[in-house]
C-alpha cells in the first residue's frame, strides 16, 4: 500500500500556536518534528503533534530499544504469538493457550505508589483478556532504596497495598514476584507487574481493525482528563519537583470497574459479535486506535464528540491522550452493534459508537464533522524513528568490578552474627509482609503459593499446570551487564525447574536509565547481548515484553534491570516439589559448583556497604544441564524438596528450606569441603546451584541423575529436628544457632521495620 | 441438591463456591444479582470477593440487591444460607446476622491460612466435623474484624452461635491466632435458627490436598447431609 498524505486541516480554533517550545514540551526533538512534517507533508495541528508525541515517545515508540530487541529469539514451535500484539501466547497442551506479560509503572509508582502500583496491574490484566484468556496469577516485581529511609518505607508500603488492593478486588491470586532494596533504587522505585491468562486455543483474538465500515466502540469507563500525556511523562528522567508537578498524568485505578470490565470483554469475545479488542493503555484512544489500525493495514475514523466523557469541554487533543482506566477499544461486527451494548449493559458499563474502520489507511479524527487530524496511520505506529547508539562503559563502574575484595574474604571462625545479620537483610528475609496482603488462594487454583522458588497455578480438569517467576538481580547487571542479564535468565530457568516446570518462554522488562547517555546504552545493549544468548541456550523465547528507560532522578540512574518473567509448563502437578525440607533424616544434596565470584552480594551489601566486584559468571550449558537434571529428579520423583540459591548465598538457602513457612522448622546439619575462603563458601551467590534434599534411599539415584547430566553434585549434610537447630562447618568456620534464632531474624526482618510504631512516616 | 450461588458486581469467589457444591454432589447455579426467585433451591450460597468494589462499606450496596429481597425470604422459611468473606458482610448489612466487619486491626488486607476450632458440630453446617476439632483454612479479607454489641456479644456466646473461632496451634482462642481482631476471636457465626450461617474464612478453598487443605470439605458435605436427612 502506498502511503496515503495528509489532506489539509485548519489549526483548531483554541488550540496553542506549534512552537519550536512546544515541540521540544512534547517530547520530539528538532530531527524527528521534521520527520513529521516530512510524513505530513505540512506542518501538524496541535491535536496531530501531541498524537505523534504519544506514538514516538519510548514508552509507545521503543525508538531507542527496537533495534536491540530484533536481536531476541522470539520462535519456537510453542510460540502462537510473538511480540507485537497485547501480550505473548504460547501452547501449554490438552488444548489450552496461555497468554501472559509484564509491564513496568515506574515513573507513576515513584511520584503516587499506590495509584501508580494499582494501575499498574489492571493494565496488565487487560492486556491479558484482550487476548481471550481469564487472567489466572499476577507477579510483581518491585525494586526500591533501602528501608531506613521514611519516603522509601512510604513508597513501599503504598506500592504493596496498591499491588494488592488491585488485584485482591478483581479477584486474581498473586503467586510470586521479587523485591530489592539497594540505595540505587533511591529516586526511582521499580514497579513491574505481571499476569498470566489461560484460555482455550480458539478463544485467542487480537487486536488489529479489519473490515471497512466496523464500527469501532468505546467501552468501559468514559474518558476524563487524567493521565494526560502519561506515555511521554513515562519516557523523561525525574527531577527532585517530579512529585509534585508530575501528580495529574498519573491515574487513578477503578478495580471493581475492571472486574466487570473483564466479565463483559470475555463475554463480548465468547459473543463473537466483536473482530478485535484493545486495551486503552498507555497513550489511551490514541494507541489503541492507531496501532489498531497498524495491525490491520486499515484506517480509522473516529468523533471526538461520541467519546463518552466524564467533564464537560474536553478538546480532542485531551481526550486522544487520557490515560483515563478501565477502557477498552472494541471492533464490531457491523451490525452487531446491539449485541455488544446488550452485553455491556448487563456488566453495568457503557458502549458507545465512537468511529469506524476505513480503507484509507489514515488516523483521521473529527470534532463534529470537523476534521482535526490526518494523519497516515502507518508512518505514526510504525515510522517512530528508531536509534542504535554509541556504548561505552562507564570508568567508575569497570574500576568497581575490577575491586580488590580480599579484605572482605578474611572473616572466618564463628560466622552465626553475620548470618543471623544476612537473613535479616529485608533482602533475603522473608516476604510475608508483602504476600499476606495479597489474595494468593481466589481462583482455587493456586499450587504454589508466593514464597516458593515459582508460583504454580493448575489447569482444571487436567493433571496440567503453569509455572511462573520473576527475577534479576540488578547489581549484576549494573557490575556486567551481559553476565547479569544472563545470570537473570538462568536463576529464573532454575526457579521453574525446582518445582517441576519445564522453562518454556519469557517475557522482559527492560527498565534502565536514560540510554542517550553512552555508558546507558552500553548497559541496555550488553544486557540485550546477556539475554539473546541465555533465552537461546535455554529454548526459551521471548515473546513481549516492556521497555522502561529514563529511569533517572535527577541524573542519577537505577541499576540496569532487565526483570526476566518466565512461564514454565507442568505435565503433572502432583509431582510438583517446594522448596522446604520435608523429613527429618532426609539427606540434602547441593547440585552445581561454588565458582568463587563474591562480586555484587549481599554479603557486601550487609557487611560493607559495597556493590562491587566481579560478579558471579554463568555456564549456559551447564546451567541448561542441571535444568535437566532436577526435571529428571522431579520426575523420577526422587525429591523432597528443591530451591534455587541466589541471594545470601547457601547458608540463606538452606535456612529457607528448615523453615519453611514458619510453622514447624526443622534443622540443618552441613559440613562443607571447598577449596574457598569460608564467607565465599556459605554466603557467596555462584550461579548454577539448586539444593535438593531427598530420602536416604534415593541418594544414590539422585547423584547418578546429577552424573548423567555431567551435573556436579555432592551430599552435604542433612535435615534434622528442629530443636538441633542450625548447624553448618566449613573449613575454619562455622554457623551454629538455634532455629527459633534463624525464624525471627528471617521473619521478623521487614514487619520490625514496617510495622515498628515509630516506623511509618508518610 | 439444588444450589443458588449469587453473583453480585465485583464477586469473584462465585466461581469457587460453585466448584466446590459440585465437588460435593450438589447441582450448582449462578444466579446474577438482578434474577429475581429462589423458588426450588435447596440452600444459597452468597460469595466472597468486592461487590461493588466495597464502596461505602463493605456489603452495604449488595444489600439492596434486587435478589436479596428473595435471600431473606428464603432465609426467614428455614433455607440454609451461607455467605462467606464478603457474602458474610452482606449477611451482616442486610440484617440477617447481627454484628459487623470492620476494618482488621492490622489497617491491612491479611491473606494466609488461619487455624479455626469447630465451636458447635450439630449445626447443618458442621454436621460432618467434630467439636473442637481444629481446621486449616484460607482468609483473604481487609474488612474481618468482627464487632457486635456487648448485648449481641452476649447472646451469641449464652445461645450457642458462634460456630467457628480463630485459634492457634494449641486450640486456644489467643491474639496472636486472630487475624483481625475479631471480638472473641469470632469466625464465623449462625441466626437463631441456625439456618443461616456467615463466616470470614473460605471452606471452598480448602477442597483439595493440592492447594493446601482439605478442610472445608465437611461443611459442604454437612449440608448436602443435613438436607437429604431434613
Amino acid at each position: 500500500m502506498t502511503n496515503p498524505t495528509a489532506m489539509q486541516v485548519p489549526p483548531r480554533e483554541g488550540d496553542p500556536e506549534i512552537t519550536d517550545e512546544v515541540v521540544a514540551d512534547h517530547g520530539l526533538s528538532p530531527d524527528e518534528y521534521e520527520r513529521v512534517q516530512r510524513i505530513m507533508g505540512r506542518d501538524p495541528t496541535f491535536t496531530e503533534l501531541g498524537v505523534f508525541s504519544a506514538m514516538w515517545s519510548e514508552h509507545c515508540g521503543y525508538k531507542n530499544s527496537k533495534r536491540l530487541l530484533r536481536l531476541l529469539p522470539t520462535k519456537a514451535p510453542w510460540v502462537i504469538q510473538g511480540p507485537g500484539e497485547n501480550a505473548g501466547v504460547i501452547d501449554v497442551g490438552d488444548g489450552y493457550a496461555l497468554a501472559f506479560k509484564i509491564e513496568s509503572h515506574n515513573h507513576p509508582s515513584a511520584v503516587e505508589p499506590y495509584q501508580g502500583a494499582a494501575t499498574g496491574v489492571g493494565g496488565i490484566l487487560r492486556d491479558i483478556f484482550t487476548m481471550g484468556a481469564r487472567p489466572v496469577a499476577v507477579l510483581d516485581s518491585l525494586r526500591f532504596g533501602d528501608l531506613d529511609s521514611g519516603r522509601v518505607r512510604y513508597l513501599f508500603g503504598g506500592v504493596v497495598s496498591g499491588v494488592g488492593d488491585y488485584g485482591n478486588c478483581v479477584g486474581i491470586p498473586n503467586v510470586g514476584g521479587e523485591v530489592q532494596f539497594d540505595r540505587g533504587y533511591e529516586g526511582n522505585p521499580i514497579v513491574n507487574a505481571m499476569c498470566l491468562g489461560l484460555m482455550k486455543h480458539e478463544d485467542l483474538i487480537t487486536a488489529s481493525a479489519t473490515g471497512t465500515g466496523s464500527p469501532l466502540m468505546a467501552v468501559g469507563a468514559r474518558t476524563g482528563r487524567d493521565g494526560i500525556h502519561g506515555a511521554t511523562f513515562a519516557s523523561e528522567e525525574l527531577s527532585e519537583d517530579s512529585d509534585e508537578s508530575s501528580r495529574p498524568q498519573v491515574q487513578v485505578g477503578d478495580p471493581f470497574t475492571e472486574k466487570l470490565l473483564l466479565e463483559a470483554s470475555l463475554e463480548l469475545i465468547a459473543s463473537g459479535a466483536i473482530s478485535g479488542i484493545q486495551d486503552m493503555g498507555a497513550a489511551g484512544i490514541t494507541s489503541s486506535a492507531s496501532e489498531m489500525a497498524g495491525r490491520g493495514g486499515s484506517g480509522i475514523e473516529l468523533e471526538m464528540t461520541d467519546v463518552p466523557v466524564r467533564e464537560e469541554g474536553m478538546t480532542p487533543y485531551e481526550i486522544l491522550l487520557s490515560e483515563s482506566q478501565e477502557r477498552m477499544l472494541v471492533v464490531a461486527h457491523p451490525g452487531r452493534e446491539d449485541e455488544v451494548r446488550a452485553i455491556l449493559e448487563k456488566w453495568e458499563l457503557e458502549a458507545e459508537v465512537i468511529g469506524q474502520v476505513t480503507d484509507d489507511g489514515k488516523f483521521r479524527i473529527l470534532e463534529n464533522g470537523n476534521v482535526v487530524a490526518d494523519i497516515p496511520a502507518l508512518p505514526l505506529t510504525e515510522g517512530c524513528p528508531t536509534y542504535e547508539r554509541e556504548g561505552i562503559e562507564s570508568e567508575e563502574i569497570i574500576a568497581l568490578r575490577e575491586m580488590d575484595l580480599s579484605e572482605h574474604l578474611i572473616p572466618e571462625g564463628d560466622l552465626s552474627k553475620s548470618f543471623l545479620l544476612l537473613l535479616a537483610s529485608p533482602n533475603v528475609a522473608s516476604k510475608q509482609w508483602i504476600y499476606h496482603q495479597y489474595d494468593t488462594t481466589v481462583r482455587t487454583a493456586t499450587a504454589v503459593r508466593p514464597g516458593g522458588d515459582s508460583g504454580v497455578i493448575r489447569i482444571r480438569g487436567t493433571s496440567r499446570g503453569v509455572a511462573a517467576t520473576t527475577d534479576c538481580n540488578g547489581r549484576f547487571v549494573y557490575l556486567e551487564p551481559r553476565t547479569g542479564a544472563m545470570a537473570a535468565v538462568a536463576e529464573a530457568a532454575r526457579n521453574l525447574v525446582c518445582v517441576g516446570a519445564l522453562p518454556t518462554a519469557i517475557t522482559n522488562n527492560l527498565n534502565f536509565g536514560n540510554p542517550l547517555k553512552a555508558h546507558i546504552y552500553y548497559q541496555l545493549r550488553e544486557a540485550v547481548l546477556g539475554m539473546r544468548d541465555a533465552c537461546g541456550a535455554f529454548e526459551t523465547p521471548v515473546t513481549g515484553g516492556n521497555v522502561s528507560l529514563f529511569n533517572e532522578t535527577d541524573g542519577k540512574a537505577i541499576y540496569p534491570t532487565p526483570v526476566i518473567g518466565m512461564v514454565g509448563v507442568i505435565d503433572d502437578v502432583s509431582k510438583i516439589t517446594r522448596h522446604a525440607f520435608r523429613n527429618v533424616g532426609d539427606d540434602i544434596v547441593l547440585l552445581g559448583t561454588n565458582t568463587g565470584e563474591f562480586g555484587g552480594s549481599e554479603y557486601l551489601y550487609v557487611t560493607a556497604d559495597l556493590v562491587a566486584g566481579q560478579p558471579p559468571s554463568v555456564d549456559l550449558d551447564g546451567e541448561r544441564a542441571l535444568q535437566q537434571a532436577v526435571l529428571k529428579m522431579n520426575h523420577e520423583e526422587v525429591l523432597n524438596s528443591a530451591h534455587d540459591c541466589s541471594e545470601g548465598g547457601l547458608a540463606s538457602a538452606l535456612a529457607e528450606c528448615a523453615l519453611g513457612s514458619g510453622e514447624s522448622p526443622l534443622g540443618v546439619d552441613v559440613e562443607l569441603d571447598e577449596d574457598l575462603r569460608p564467607v565465599v563458601s556459605l554466603f557467596g551467590e555462584s550461579q548454577g546451584r539448586i539444593l535438593v534434599s531427598c530420602g536416604q534411599e534415593h541418594t544414590d539415584t539422585v547423584l547418578a541423575i546429577a552424573a548423567r547430566f555431567d551435573v556436579p553434585a555432592a551430599k552435604i549434610g542433612s535435615v534434622t529436628d528442629g530443636a538441633s537447630g542450625f548447624s553448618m562447618k566449613v573449613r575454619d568456620a562455622t554457623v551454629s544457632t538455634s532455629m527459633s534464632d534463624v525464624a525471627d531474624a528471617y521473619f521478623g526482618a521487614i514487619p520490625g521495620i514496617m510495622d515498628a510504631p515509630s516506623g511509618s512516616e508518610a | 441438591m439444588k444450589v443458588a450461588v449469587i453473583t453480585f458486581p465485583g464477586s469473584n469467589c462465585d466461581y469457587d463456591l460453585y466448584k466446590a457444591a459440585q465437588q460435593v454432589g450438589g447441582d450448582a447455579t449462578f444466579m446474577w444479582h438482578r434474577e429475581r426467585g429462589l423458588d426450588g433451591f435447596d440452600a444459597v450460597l452468597l460469595p466472597g470477593g468486592f461487590s461493588y468494589g466495597d464502596y461505602l462499606r463493605a456489603g452495604a450496596i449488595a444489600r439492596m440487591s434486587p435478589i436479596m429481597e428473595d435471600v431473606i425470604t428464603f432465609a426467614n422459611a428455614g433455607g440454609p444460607v451461607l455467605g462467606i468473606c464478603n457474602g458474610f458482610q452482606i449477611l451482616c448489612e442486610s440484617g440477617l446476622l447481627p454484628g459487623a466487619l470492620m476494618h482488621n486491626n492490622s489497617l491491612k488486607f491479611e491473606s494466609k491460612d488461619v487455624l479455626l476450632r469447630v465451636e458447635r458440630a450439630d449445626t447443618l453446617f458442621t454436621a460432618d466435623y467434630d467439636a473442637g476439632q481444629i481446621l486449616r483454612i484460607p482468609i483473604a479479607h481487609g474488612e474481618g474484624n468482627y464487632e457486635a454489641d456487648e448485648e449481641t456479644l452476649e447472646a451469641l456466646e449464652a445461645e450457642g452461635r458462634v460456630v467457628f473461632r480463630y485459634v492457634n496451634a494449641a486450640g486456644e482462642t489467643s491474639q496472636d491466632a486472630n487475624p483481625n481482631g475479631s471480638w472473641h476471636n469470632i469466625a464465623g457465626i449462625t441466626n437463631e435458627a441456625g439456618n443461616v450461617l456467615g463466616m470470614m474464612p473460605h471452606p471452598e478453598r480448602a477442597m483439595e490436598e493440592l492447594l493446601g487443605s482439605t478442610d472445608g470439605v465437611a461443611l459442604f458435605t454437612s449440608m448436602v447431609g443435613s438436607l437429604q436427612t431434613s
